[in-house]
């Protein structure tokens, strides 16, 4: 007979090394990654804050677009892969694509945050102030605000199989609501005219190492990410895992129940 | 195939709309509050100033998002009670006609709301109606919207002990653009340029398109509980 | 025949409780059966199962034909689910109430007046809204939403909970006709005599897994479901528990 564990399909662990025992949320792929990741963060580093020239118009604040650019960027992929895992969940029902689903919008939150502050401590300095409603500044915002929905979802107290579905389902409107969303707000603040104070005034064309090192910032902020997702989807795995060996136990649990009192023994029913 | 779940849509909009009927609670305490945003409004914002007049569309759709809100929780309290969320399930009824009963009732109420603020705006705010007809396609168009992505969102947090919290937060945002566009098409309408106005109703009619669609797709499996 | 219920080391969870934890019951068409056990043994659960409404986590579970591990929801519409919620709408009437239940399944609505009848349920009730009913009369009325669908196959949890001595009557003739009809009937209790009487044998579930059946009446009545489930009397392969 099946044991209850078996209702879950098989979870395809493409991140796990072949036999170690899975009780931390590193491994080989995480290790791998983490180690060169330490190389190319201390380069990035460098060439962001060091290496590449301030801007003519902006000076050293331009900086910080090295961090915020990426982000921004890394945020919505996080988001599309959450709401494209979360469609192939709803056709194959398998734990991996739910928790990549989950996994990758927590950090896009996390992302999108970073987001929001970096880009008001860059805007301060450069035009004055902390926020303005300009169209991707007010498109990221909502943004943030669909995946609070989103997390406060998967917190709901539920099975796994009424939780997974219902997050689906918010995960896959991520598409046409930031579509929408984007639409109506970049139609809304083209209608008024002050785009040139919020236009990013770099020097007219980003070349030579700026150009560069916004590339490679690129390339390093999604090894940072695939190495974030990897660790993340683990420890949900893992706590997934612990939850299965619970169950177990309870099944023992609940049959010993009941078969000492009265209705055994031939007493009168508690 | 159709008319079955046309047929179940109609039998539960009509139930929704007879119970309110007999509870009158969109009327006695969602029609008063609706009057009581607008009278807020003016305390909050010195009437004298004109500030009032130009940001009537605005505040008049706040005042709808918010009604709404109430009257599609209300729809939803109205099957949590006493297992009648079990027998939904056990009626035989086609779920996408649920979805759509709901929607009707739902977006009924909505507009008869609407009315009444209109009315207010009118009367509080000194608002004058022009460009009718672009106002009265964006309130069709954006209560379908709302009614849609509401009944949604409405089953999705149903059931659970965090639904009065849940369903604005997972609602309002999606709903912003929404609020957005029929301000946009509201003051269009009002300043005279209505041209302007229909890109933003088309751009709320595919909204209110694709939250039927997925309403009418999902609903059936977000009604189970496990 | 197929039998109406089919179940073989049925699990099912609520959230990650086990319910169920391995339950084998077959029911034939036309019996009623009696459903035992102490609180929280899965009584409910198990008529949920059988409703479709509860998955069944792993295991077998044949309903009317349907595979509920495959399919949980077309056979909903033959079952008739009496729980302990009222099912009702508060605030409409009784009259308002079933003509919707019955409506929803495409019964006729004369059946409707026919229900409330022999339910006791006179004239004047019919345009009290539900919310100024007694218990037992709510109950009643759901009683009637049931028997207007004519379902295939009744589940009752508590079905004499609330009722007076001449609605029991009433109700208890109100089973026998549908069974005489083709129905199937599983009844969830605890008042054992009362239930004893109108079924034909008595299923015990504790810890969520089902004891022997007890055919005989004396047997049953002599000292209550314990005797049931003496381990003098029972040996390795009578009872029916999942590994």
């Amino acid at each position: 007979m099946t044991t209850p564990t078996e209702h879950r399909a098989p979870v395809q662990d493409a991140t796990a090394a072949t036999d170690e025992p899975t009780a931390t949320s590193g491994s080989r792929t995480t290790r791998v990654l983490g180690i060169i990741l330490f190389p190319v963060l201390a380069l990035w580093a460098y060439l962001a804050f060091v290496g590449s020239p301030a801007d003519v118009n902006q000076g050293e604040v331009v900086r910080l677009l090295y961090v915020h650019v990426p982000i921004v960027v890394l945020a919505y992929t996080a988001c599309f892969i959450s709401a494209i895992a979360s469609g192939v969940w709803l056709w194959k029902r398998t734990q991996w694509w739910d928790l990549v689903a989950a996994s990758a919008a927590e950090i896009g939150t996390v992302m999108v945050a970073a987001t929001l502050v970096v880009g008001s401590i860059y805007g301060r300095p450069t035009w004055g102030v902390y926020w303005t409603w300009d169209a991707r500044l007010t498109a990221t915002a909502m943004l943030m605000l669909l995946l609070l929905g989103y997390l406060a979802v998967r917190r709901i107290p539920a099975s796994t199989e009424v939780r997974g579905r219902r997050s689906a389902i918010v995960a896959l409107l991520f598409v046409p609501n930031i579509i929408v969303v984007n639409q109506s707000v970049t139609w809304w603040r083209s209608l008024h005219q002050d785009p040139t104070l919020f236009r990013l005034n770099l020097s007219p064309e980003i070349e030579g190492l700026m150009f560069f090192t916004l590339v490679y910032s690129f390339a390093a902020g999604l090894l940072f990410f695939a190495w974030l997702l990897v660790h993340r989807f683990r420890v949900a795995y893992l706590q997934d895992q612990v939850d299965a060996l619970g169950l177990d136990l309870a099944l023992e649990e609940r049959r010993e129940e009941g078969w000492d009192d009265g209705w055994t023994t031939g007493g009168a029913p508690s | 195939m159709w008319c079955c779940v046309l047929r179940d849509a109609w039998l539960m909009a009509g139930k929704d709309l007879r119970l309110e009927w007999r509870s009158r609670v969109a009327i006695n305490q969602i029609a008063p509050l609706a009057l009581l945003f607008l009278v807020l409004f003016a305390f909050g914002l010195d009437p004298d100033r004109g500030i009032l007049v130009r940001a009537t569309p605005g505040l008049y759709w706040v005042a709808v998002l918010f009604c709404g809100l109430l009257a599609i929780q209300r729809s939803f309290a109205l099957e949590s009670a006493d297992g009648n969320r079990d027998a939904l399930r056990m009626s035989g009824l086609d779920p996408a006609g649920i979805f759509l009963g709901k929607f009707a009732g739902i977006a009924a109420q909505l507009l008869v709301l609407e009315a009444l603020l209109v009315a207010g705006v009118v009367i509080l705010y000194s608002a004058r109606l022009d460009g009718f007809g672009l106002l009265a396609l964006t309130c069709v168009v954006a209560t379908s919207a709302i009614a849609a992505a509401g009944t949604l969102y409405g089953v999705l947090a149903a059931g659970l002990r965090v639904r009065e919290t849940l369903l604005p937060l997972l609602l309002l945002p999606v709903l912003a653009p929404v609020l957005l566009g029929s301000t946009r098409a509201f003051e269009a309408a009002l300043g005279g340029t209505t041209t302007d106005g229909w890109p933003w109703v088309g751009l709320i009619a595919i909204f209110a398109l694709v939250y039927l669609g997925v309403g009418i797709a999902a609903f059936g499996s977000l009604m189970e509980e496990t | 025949m197929e039998p109406v219920i089919h179940l073989r080391s049925a699990v099912s969870l609520l959230g990650r409780f086990p319910a169920l934890a391995g339950v084998d019951l077959d029911v034939e068409r036309g019996e009623i059966v009696l459903l035992q056990g102490p609180n929280g043994a899965g009584k409910t659960t198990l008529l949920r199962v059988c409703a479709g409404l509860v998955p069944v986590t792993s295991g077998t579970a044949v309903v009317l034909g349907h595979d509920l591990t495959v399919d949980r929801r077309s056979v909903r519409s033959r079952i008739g689910l009496l729980a302990h919620a009222t099912g009702l709408y508060d605030d409409l009437t009784v009259e308002d109430n079933l003509r919707f239940w019955a409506r929803a399944v495409r019964a006729d609505a004369a059946e409707a007046d026919a229900a409330l009848a022999r339910l006791g349920l006179d004239n004047r009730l019919r345009d009290v809204v539900v919310s100024k009913l007694s218990a037992g009369q709510r109950r009643r009325t759901s009683i009637a939403v049931l028997a207007v669908r004519r379902p295939e196959l009744w589940l009752l949890d508590e079905p004499h909970a609330g009722l007076d001595r001449y609605a029991r009557d009433q109700f208890d003739e109100l089973v026998r006709e549908a069974v005489s009809r083709g129905a199937t009937v599983v009844i969830a209790s605890h008042e054992t005599e009362r239930a004893e009487g109108l079924a034909d044998r008595s299923v015990t579930i504790v810890g969520g897994t089902i004891g022997p059946d007890v055919t005989d009446a004396t047997e049953m009545d002599r000292a209550g479901p314990a005797a049931v489930l003496d381990p003098d009397t029972v040996t390795e392969d009578v009872v029916l528990r999942a590994p």
